[in-house]
């Protein structure tokens, strides 16, 4: 009887742990089911290659590599801001803050964290955009560099608290050879402390990418919207992720262009479920090389 | 001499860039603050909007908010936990723990508007739920499905094994130890990462957009059915639609201050509540 | 020696960790009301060994018995046994002090609540019983209600044993009960189980030779998985029929 009710438990919390790839291969199910119009219509390298997207028009255009490289450049530029930026922050809490510093340093990265993208994308709108216009004489502050800088910002705790937790794995007696051999802090940070966390970082860094390309608030909000390929920093843009969002609230459910904005939809998550794998895949060596657990 | 040159050059060049983060961060509070801080007053939060969102409050938009984030919670918290014990208490050490633990970080990466599109194409469509609490409830609820798993998991996982083994030894079955020994132990650390998810839940825009979410109305949600306004959903639909800019900007301003201060509430006492259990019983 | 009542009777006992095979061929007779005492070097088995009487062994992935343990009769390494029951009839007391993060009184009502017991003044008499048989009543009767945690380690480790009483088993396994105490604590712990096995049957595993030597009645010496020698223990102590118990006694290795 006992043992009955045990199985039954166990079962239960079982089942309970399949929710996730449940929801995973759900997702993936769903993006393909209701792409399916647009793979059967859109001949697919049309689709990816096609330089021109006008969903609404008459005959409409499903090219999507404006959305492709609209995503791609806002990505490849934020993270000129949360690469730097996001490490700088984690070296400095892993080898220069001292204790009270780090006590408020924390909490500090994690309530960045904490805000939601819309903050980012409003005060992208209100505060950045103008000020861009203003001073470099733009058309539009609604442009690349503007949804980078917010997107950057936005990513800077993801890469600090990842890279902090690798640099913070790193065997002391790593640190303490290279002191003993005469080392100061920064050569032995350089050669010794981030070569050892270097997977650790990349992984951040991966993850961080992963963030950007699915980002959705902040480009909608600041990007610009014209689905041109960029070809400078104030270009306005139209990432994938902006395209989905503004404009399925008009596509009619059920007609191509619904069934297209699927199809995106499919192609980021693809995107972001490789760079989650190429991620694991690092860490995993990781954990290998430096040896679980110390 | 060199050396200590270098030393002081790159160290600078790392604190600068601690120094612009925090820039960043204070910027955005600064702004915010002090521009949404003169529309802010107990009628802007207690009462339903007026005269096409240009007057009135935005009571509704908080309702909302709090509804969609209890419905989220309410479906992964017990999912996530059990999933975690599964995984943590259960399941041996192997290949399937693995893919599931794959499975979660993967979920966990997947962008927020695909999730709005799985939402839109399932619970809105599928299911006929339409667009409803309901339907954002459960969009946002996968959303931090991951995250309340990976929370659980390792609190669980700083819980030592020397008490379960205590438990067992006594003749008690998994379950009872479980429930009345991990589990118990865990509850902090589980619960610091169930109010990380809540302030993720209320935060998120692009998950709701299609599935819950609506611009304008005149009154409280009055089931599960209805379309609702929401805190970070209205800050876009204030710039973005409506005829009155100005006005509309100002109060934007003003919830944005409002979902900033409580998302901050909501990520303070998880932190308090982390730092005041802290491994506790590592000894 | 055969006027002893056996209450675990081990035959022909092999017991792997995936390959590695921890325990060969292990006979052995534990004898009722006794002490028995497990010496041996670092990795003899001697821990695996005390972790077989009550099936704590299950807790490593991917290991593996052969032969027989008899409890009672009944042997338990049968796969269908009840390993709950199992506990409750064989209790444990371990390495380190591991009470629970509750209260003193929460820690020993709760062996008896998994029982099943619901009625509470019983509970609160057992746990004055309980604690009174592990010398610690006097102790804590006036901090009942305060965390465990807060208790020295000595008195931790009364307290698990008092934990461990409360269930009502019929064996006590002490898994190196003091390897983590002062030498006071550790007096008064030994003083306990030599009280305790007029009503208890005891397996200790320990390193402390002295202390085998002052608590236990039967001594078995193991060596690299074996067991070498078994017998009483003023007998393995003063006049060792085998090589290696003589030498590992008189510290020459391990």
């Amino acid at each position: 009887m006992n043992s009955f009710k045990e199985k039954l438990i166990r079962q239960i919390f079982r089942a309970a742990s399949y929710a996730s790839l449940f929801f995973l291969f759900g997702i993936m199910f769903v993006l393909f089911k209701e792409s399916l119009t647009a793979l059967g219509e859109i001949n697919i390298f049309n689709f990816l290659l096609g330089k021109d997207w006008y969903p609404t028009y008459e005959p409409p255009d499903y090219g999507i590599l404006p959305l492709i490289s609209g995503s791609l450049a806002v990505s490849f530029v934020a993270m000129f801001i949360c690469v730097p930026l996001g490490l700088g922050t984690a070296l400095y809490m892993h080898e220069i803050a001292c204790d009270r510093q780090r006590k408020f340093l924390k909490p500090a990265i994690e309530i960045l964290s904490a805000v939601p993208s819309i903050i980012f994308g409003f005060f992208g709108l209100v505060i950045l955009a103008p000020f861009l216009q203003k001073n470099f004489n733009l058309p539009t502050g609604q442009c690349l560099l503007t949804a980078s800088i917010m997107l950057g910002v936005m990513t800077i705790p993801i890469i600090t608290s990842l890279s902090e937790d690798a640099l913070s794995f790193v065997p002391r007696s790593f640190k303490e050879a290279s002191y003993a051999l005469g080392a100061n802090r920064w050569q032995t940070l350089l050669r010794v402390t981030i070569p050892a966390a270097a997977s650790g970082i990349i992984t951040s860094i991966i993850m961080g990418m992963g963030r950007l390309m699915g980002e959705t608030m902040i480009v909608l909000m600041v990007a610009g919207g014209a689905a041109v390929i960029p070809n400078s920093l104030f270009a306005p843009v139209r990432p994938m992720t902006s395209s989905i969002a503004a404009e399925m609230g008009e596509a009619a459910q059920g007609s191509l262009h619904f069934s297209a904005l699927f199809e995106i939809g499919l192609l980021l998550f693809i995107i972001t479920f490789v760079l989650n794998i190429i991620a694991e895949i690092i860490s995993r060596r990781y954990r290998l090389k430096l040896g679980q657990g110390r | 001499m060199k050396n200590k040159i270098i030393q002081n050059a790159a160290f600078s060049l790392i604190g600068l860039s601690m120094v612009v983060t925090l820039l960043f961060l204070a910027g955005i509070i600064y702004f915010i603050a002090s521009r949404g801080l003169p529309a802010i007053s107990w009628e802007f939060i207690t009462e339903i909007p007026r005269d096409a969102m240009t007057c009135g409050g935005i009571a509704p938009a908080i309702v909302g908010t709090i509804y969609l984030t209890l419905g989220a919670v309410l479906f992964a918290f017990p999912i996530g936990v059990a999933c975690a014990v599964y995984l943590q208490e259960y399941s041996p050490k192997s290949h399937f723990v693995n893919i599931i633990r794959i499975g979660v970080n993967n979920l966990a990466g997947v962008p927020s508007v695909v999730f709005g599109l799985f939402g839109l194409a399932v619970f809105v469509k599928f299911f006929g739920f339409g667009v409803s609490i309901l339907s954002g409830s459960l969009t946002l609820g996968i959303l931090i499905l991951p995250g309340i798993i990976s929370a659980s998991q390792e609190a669980l996982m700083a819980v030592p094994i020397s008490f379960r083994e205590a438990s067992l030894a006594m003749g008690a079955t998994q379950w009872q130890t479980i429930y009345k020994i991990t589990l118990p132990a865990a509850l902090p650390g589980i619960l610091t990462g169930i109010i990380i998810s809540i302030g993720r839940a209320a935060g998120e825009t692009a998950p709701i957009l299609f599935t819950a979410a609506t611009f304008y109305k005149r009154e409280y949600p009055n089931s599960i059915m209805s379309e609702v306004m929401a805190l970070p959903y209205h800050i876009y639909a204030l710039m973005t639609e409506g005829l009155q800019p100005e006005k509309q900007t100002a109060i934007a301003y003003a919830c944005a201050l409002i979902l900033i201060i409580l998302v901050g509430i909501i990520s303070s006492s998880a932190i308090i509540i982390r730092n005041k259990y802290r491994s506790g019983y590592v000894r | 020696m055969c006027a002893e009542q056996t209450t675990i009777k081990i035959s022909k006992l092999d017991f792997y960790y995936d390959k590695f095979k921890a325990l060969k061929n292990i006979n052995l007779n534990i004898y009722n009301n006794k002490v028995t005492a497990l010496i041996g070097p670092s990795g003899c088995g001697k821990s695996t060994l005390i972790r077989m009487f009550n099936r704590m062994s299950d807790l490593v992935p991917k290991t593996r018995a052969e032969g027989s343990i008899l409890l009672d009769g009944e042997n338990i390494l049968e796969p269908s046994l009840d390993v709950v029951k199992l506990r409750r009839k064989v209790g444990m007391v371990f390495q380190k002090p591991n009470p629970f993060p509750k209260t003193i009184y929460q820690n020993i009502a709760y062996g008896l609540e998994i029982n099943g017991n619901k009625n509470r003044e019983s509970i609160r008499y057992k746990v004055e019983d309980a604690l009174r048989k592990a010398a610690l009543w006097d102790d804590v009767k006036d901090r009942l209600h305060q965390s465990a945690l807060g208790m020295s380690g000595g008195q931790q480790q009364r307290l698990c044993i008092a934990r461990a009483l409360a269930v009502e088993p019929k064996v006590i396994l002490f898994d190196e009960p003091c390897a983590s105490l002062d030498p006071i604590s550790t007096a008064k712990i030994e003083e306990l189980i030599l009280e305790l096995k007029k009503n208890y049957t005891i397996v200790i595993v320990t390193h402390n030779m002295q202390q085998a030597a002052r608590t236990s009645d039967y001594t078995a010496f193991m060596y690299l998985g074996e067991l070498v020698e078994f017998g009483k223990t003023d007998k393995i102590f003063t006049v060792p029929q085998e090589k290696k118990t003589e030498e590992y006694l008189s510290g020459k290795f391990g």
